[in-house]
């Protein structure tokens, strides 16, 4: 298989603009005769199915929350990047760009990132447009704060509530387009399987979370925007319900999945209390813009923080890298949070954190302004660990948070199946190996609001699409391995609880796939993976019937999935013998610790094609060229 | 710590469900209250008890997904709460803790502690946005807002659709819900243009959906995990009844 | 169904006539006070001349249908809306706490409203009845219900009644007073508390002074 990834010839800035214009378009009548299947209602999703509905598609919306206002993106935090240069600092596209492109570690394809900059403009008049309440300056304009990896101002915000705010924007106008009956919504519902007919996608099979039916659904495209995999850790910042299964079925049905390693470990979270955690809480990076990090000077210090004088601490962010400072990327900040706990200059009762210390942000600015900044990441951060931080220095401890790889796509957001695309932090596209502090909510809405509209246009226009509808053979045989599939799992009624194998499987990729791989670790790992595997399939128990709300089966179905994906992870990991971005191999690495990447053997991205069950999977690379950006050794110093 | 469970069990929308009583040891106190079930529920798998279904996501106060009724109050002791962000340490070894759903005509239980609240997202659906294409919006600086404004608007906005509102409420009353974003919408200059009718259309749903009426009691805005004030009920007073003596649609 | 009659059958209507009735029905619980103070510091011919104008001059008549209506009205929206609230919640909490976020009166306005009105009904037989209906003799001209009134306050247990009634009316006052602004929409935080200040003013004032005239009538006449 040869990846196209259909890159449009001609200078990086008016690739996008040339290529709307080759794009087929639907006339206005005919829009109305297409379905379109959008599965998930986070930020790509709702904006994707409700811009479609717009333009006059007749469009099927599943979540598997109750409601689409509920999708994880609705917990993002600090904000959203936009190149609108308002501070007049100096931003630009091509500035947007080519911070996007040197944080991911030059594993991300220009094209697509430049495409992310420009339209990333569009997004906030969009947003504003729609009553999303940003944050204002007094004189009424939108006010912008800094993250990691920009020494510019361009982020958008809504007090540390951004995802939310977008997310409801993003599903009030998908509300609308239900209302108006453009968008059937289907809510407690979790789609199993994509459905091929003619070696085209053309529908899904989906359980009723409530009532357990099985249910098929027809369309001429299928749109897939069921964000990240990073509970595939267990622990993550990710919801509980945040799962792979969807992506991992159409990678059964010949969709290649591209750089599953490179995973995002967000270096401020709340570190573990305990075996109980059930997930990791992360603080937003916009703390960052005023929080000092710092660690004891002396190992194992074990003083109050209020009582280590100043000399005495280590504000080791800032003497390593003097330029950006606190505001490194996140993969730079995790990796050196690490290296300090494994020195043993970490802090709290586990060893196993560092302080993010407000006390000179409070002095600077009083504690008002502090508060109005950050007040609801203060109180969650109270509700949680029992401390004020207004008082004392927050412990952090870098956690999973996102996931840079997904689904391969071309730069029309079409995975290696016809008619089945990929959008938002399911597909792998814009972040490389490491995505920049409030990037996420730019290309989930990105994706959805002003890409797919486009690019799926020319798919329906020139794809010969038969009709197709639910009595088709393929559909009874999907619906049939979805059944099978969830009677097997019904039927082992074994010892070991779904939770119980879910937090092996974590803990396994967390201490050998995690912030810090090595050959060794990863070969154990992948044994250690399978045998979990195997186990999981002959001694589960999942109590009660598949014809009812049954949370277990949900989460073992689920689980199912991240086993074969954990393996998957592994092996990309062990494949690529650099490091770059948030993939740390301990075996390549700089004087300075720093990761080392090997521009000549893997500047690529790899993806990887399923071909059969427990069989090797086969690795497809889509060479990267980097034509305006000049590769070179990250440096924040 | 030890605890004494009385749990709402309900097989389905159908059947009738009652209290059952667990007991649940070695609780620590940094565990939240979801993590507290969890433990409970490994606890009943192992005993070939069905575990106990209750909607929950992002556990970190957001999502809204959360929704038990503990100790009679609406995500449980602490104001200003989240279910998810309660923690056991606001309980003493020993207690006896009832959890239930939450309980009105239009929040069916679809099991245990799962209730159906999809009345919200129709009321959002007939008036609960700016009816603004993808692609057709001005610069984003053209409309300059008041940071009073906007922060007046982003507190009502807050709301996390939970419906703690309506399970506290004494009449089962989604006034605080519908009011948050009829407040946001109306106070912000982009809202302007269908505030008259979304008003009224969203008010005309939240009573068909029947929810019970507001009779200012504030247990709604008391129990609301981001604080919503009342004083978006009575904005909404004001918008609906100046736009049903002045509106133009009759 | 026209524009008019929607709005008043829609939840926030039936509100917006209970707030417009209730605070009707305080300006008139002032007026009558003023009245019946005279119980205490003006002649029994005063009294009773003032008891035929407020019967007889045709526009304090006028606005006694108002209030007979708006007495109706309060009442029977009272209990529509609170069969409707009944009904939102056909399966109760089995352990509610409601007092960690409410106040006893403003979960008891239709227990407090109904003893108000069981209290009304008594009230006006005794009284309102008498005068238009009854038998009273005349004194100088005038009926004389400052007599009948002196008779009725003479049994302690009709002035207990009196003074439970008024306690009902204290609470229900408490939370309608301030309740109906917020009903039309006037909350605003230069006058919310103002507004709730004047409620608990009015509210202990007004039933206070109500309760003392059976009082001190039962005290200097007995």
């Amino acid at each position: 298989m040869i990846l196209d990834s259909k890159i449009p010839a001609g200078p990086i800035s008016e690739k996008w603009s040339k290529h709307k214009f080759n794009l087929k378009l639907v006339n206005p009548a005919n829009k109305r005769k297409f379905e379109v299947i959008v599965v998930g209602s986070g930020l790509a999703g709702a904006s994707a199915a409700a811009s479609l509905a717009e333009l006059g598609y007749k469009v099927k919306c599943y979540c598997f929350q109750d409601s689409p206002r509920r999708a994880h993106s609705i917990a993002a935090q600090g904000g959203i990047n936009a190149a609108k240069n308002y501070p007049n600092d100096g931003d630009s596209v091509y500035r947007l760009f080519y911070d996007t492109i040197k944080g991911g570690d030059y594993r991300a394809r220009e094209a697509n990132v430049h495409r992310l900059a420009e339209v990333s403009v569009n997004i906030i008049d969009q947003c504003v447009a729609q009553g999303v309440p940003f944050a204002r300056e007094y004189g009424g304009h939108l006010d912008n704060r800094s993250f990691g990896g920009a020494q510019v101002s361009r982020t958008f915000y809504s007090r540390g509530m951004t995802g939310q705010q977008l997310l409801l924007g993003a599903y009030s106008a998908l509300s609308r387009q239900i209302g108006l009956g453009n968008v059937q919504m289907f809510t407690r519902t979790e789609m199993l399987d994509v459905v091929m007919v003619d070696g085209q996608a053309r529908g899904i099979i989906t359980r009723n979370l409530v009532t357990g039916a099985i249910e098929k659904h027809a369309a001429h495209a299928v749109c897939l925007a069921t964000g990240g995999y990073g509970n595939v850790f267990y622990l993550s910042t990710n919801a509980r319900g945040s799962n792979v299964t969807a992506a991992w079925r159409a990678h059964k049905k010949g969709a290649l999945f591209a750089n599953p390693c490179f995973t995002q470990i967000h270096p401020t979270c709340i570190p573990v209390s305990g075996d109980h955690q059930s997930k990791l809480t992360l603080m937003s990076e916009s703390l960052r813009n005023d929080g000092r990090v710092w660690v004891p000077k002396a190992k194992g210090d074990s003083r109050r923080p209020e009582d280590i004088p100043e000399d005495e601490r280590d504000y080791y962010l800032e003497r390593i890298y003097p330029s950006f400072g606190n505001l490194v990327p996140r993969d730079v900040a995790s990796r050196n949070a690490k290296q300090m706990c494994d020195d043993g200059r970490g802090v709290g009762a586990s060893g196993l954190a560092v302080y993010l210390d407000f006390s000179d942000a409070i002095k600077r600015l009083g504690e008002s302004v502090v508060k109005q900044k950050y007040g609801n990441l203060f109180d969650m951060y109270q509700q949680i660990t029992g401390e004020n931080p207004y008082k004392t220095p927050m412990r952090m401890y870098p956690a999973v948070h996102y996931t840079m790889g997904g689904l391969w796509v071309d730069y029309n957001l079409m995975t290696t199946v016809p008619g089945l695309y990929a959008l938002g932090e399911s597909n792998f596209s814009d972040h490389g190996a490491n995505r920049l502090g409030a990037s996420a909510l730019m290309q989930g809405l990105a994706d959805g609001y002003f890409v797919i509209p486009f690019t799926i246009g020319d798919y329906l226009a020139s794809a010969n699409l038969k009709p197709v509808k639910t009595d088709h053979p393929a559909f009874a045989e999907a619906e049939n391995n979805v059944r099978d599939r969830i009677n097997k799992l019904l039927s082992i009624k074994g010892k070991l609880t779904v939770k119980e194998i879910h937090q092996k499987l974590g803990k396994i990729m967390w201490d050998y796939c995690g912030m810090a791989r090595s050959e060794e670790g990863l070969k154990h790992a992948k044994a250690l993976i399978q045998e979990l595997k195997s186990q999981f399939w002959n001694d589960v128990n999942v109590l009660g019937g598949g014809e009812e709300l049954n949370q277990s089966l949900e989460h073992a179905g689920r689980l199912a999935d991240f086993l074969e994906l954990g393996e998957l992870m592994v092996d990309d990991a062990l494949h690529r013998n650099e490091s770059c971005g948030g993939h740390f191999r301990t075996e390549y690495q700089t004087e300075e610790n720093e990761a080392k990447r090997d521009d000549e053997n893997f500047c690529y991205v790899a993806a990887w094609e399923y071909t059969g069950d427990n069989a090797p999977e086969n690795l497809h690379k889509e060479p990267l060229v980097f034509e305006n950006v000049k590769l070179s050794q990250r440096s924040y110093k | 710590m030890n605890l004494t469970l009385k749990v709402w069990r309900q097989k389905n929308n159908q059947e009738y469900g009652r209290l059952e009583t667990y007991k649940i040891g070695d609780i620590s106190p940094d565990m939240s209250f979801l993590e507290m079930l969890d433990v409970l529920n490994e606890d009943l798998t192992r005993k070939s008890i069905e575990p106990i279904a209750f909607d929950h996501d992002c556990r970190e106060g957001v999502c809204g997904m959360c929704s038990l009724y503990i100790n009679g109050r609406a995500h449980g002791p602490k104001f200003g709460t989240t279910t998810c962000q309660l923690h056991m340490r606001s309980f003493k070894d020993g207690d006896t803790i009832v959890i239930e759903p939450w309980r009105a005509r239009a929040f069916p239980v679809l099991r245990d502690l799962v209730v159906d609240r999809g009345a919200f997202d129709r009321i959002m659906q007939k008036g609960g946005f700016v009816s603004v294409d993808t692609g057709s919006a001005p610069d984003a600086n053209i409309i300059p807002i008041p940071k009073p404004v906007a922060e007046k608007a982003m507190d009502a906005a807050a709301c996390i659709g939970c419906g703690a509102c309506v399970a506290a409420c004494k009449n089962a009353s989604a006034m605080l819900f519908v009011s948050a974003k009829v407040s946001q919408l109306a106070l912000l200059p982009q809202g302007q243009v269908e505030r008259q009718t979304r008003v009224e259309k969203m008010v005309a749903q939240m009573d068909k959906e029947g929810f019970g009426n507001c009779s200012n009691t504030g247990a709604c805005s008391a129990e609301c995990p981001k604080e919503i004030s009342v004083e978006n009920i009575a904005r909404m007073n004001r918008e609906y009844f100046s736009a049903r003596l002045t509106g133009t649609e009759i | 169904m026209s524009w008019f009659t929607e709005t008043l059958q829609s939840s926030l209507g039936k509100k917006l006539l209970m707030a417009l009735t209730g605070l009707f029905l305080i300006i008139f619980l002032i007026t009558h006070l003023a009245g019946n103070l005279q119980l205490l510091y003006g002649t029994k011919d005063d009294f009773n001349q003032y008891a035929k104008f407020m019967t007889t001059f045709p526009p304090i008549k006028a606005v006694s249908y108002l209030l007979y209506a708006s007495i109706l009205g309060h009442a029977v929206y009272g209990l529509m809306l609170t069969l409707k609230n009944r009904q939102a919640r056909p399966v109760q909490y089995a352990y509610n706490q409601p007092t960690a976020n409410s106040t006893w009166s403003s979960r008891n306005m239709g227990i407090l409203g109904t003893m108000i009105l069981i209290f009304l009904v008594i009230h006006m037989k005794s009284f309102w009845y008498e005068m238009h209906w009854g038998a009273i003799p005349e004194v100088n001209g005038f009926k004389d219900l400052h007599g009948v009134t002196v008779e009725a306050f003479k049994s302690p247990l009709y002035v207990l009644f009196y003074v439970l009634a008024m306690a009902a009316l204290a609470f229900h006052l408490m939370h309608g007073f301030q309740s109906a602004f917020q009903s039309l929409g006037w909350n605003h935080p230069k006058y919310t508390p103002l507004i709730q200040a004047l409620g608990t003013g009015i509210s202990l004032l007004i039933p206070a002074l109500f309760a003392l005239i059976p009082v001190v009538m039962l005290l200097t006449n007995s």
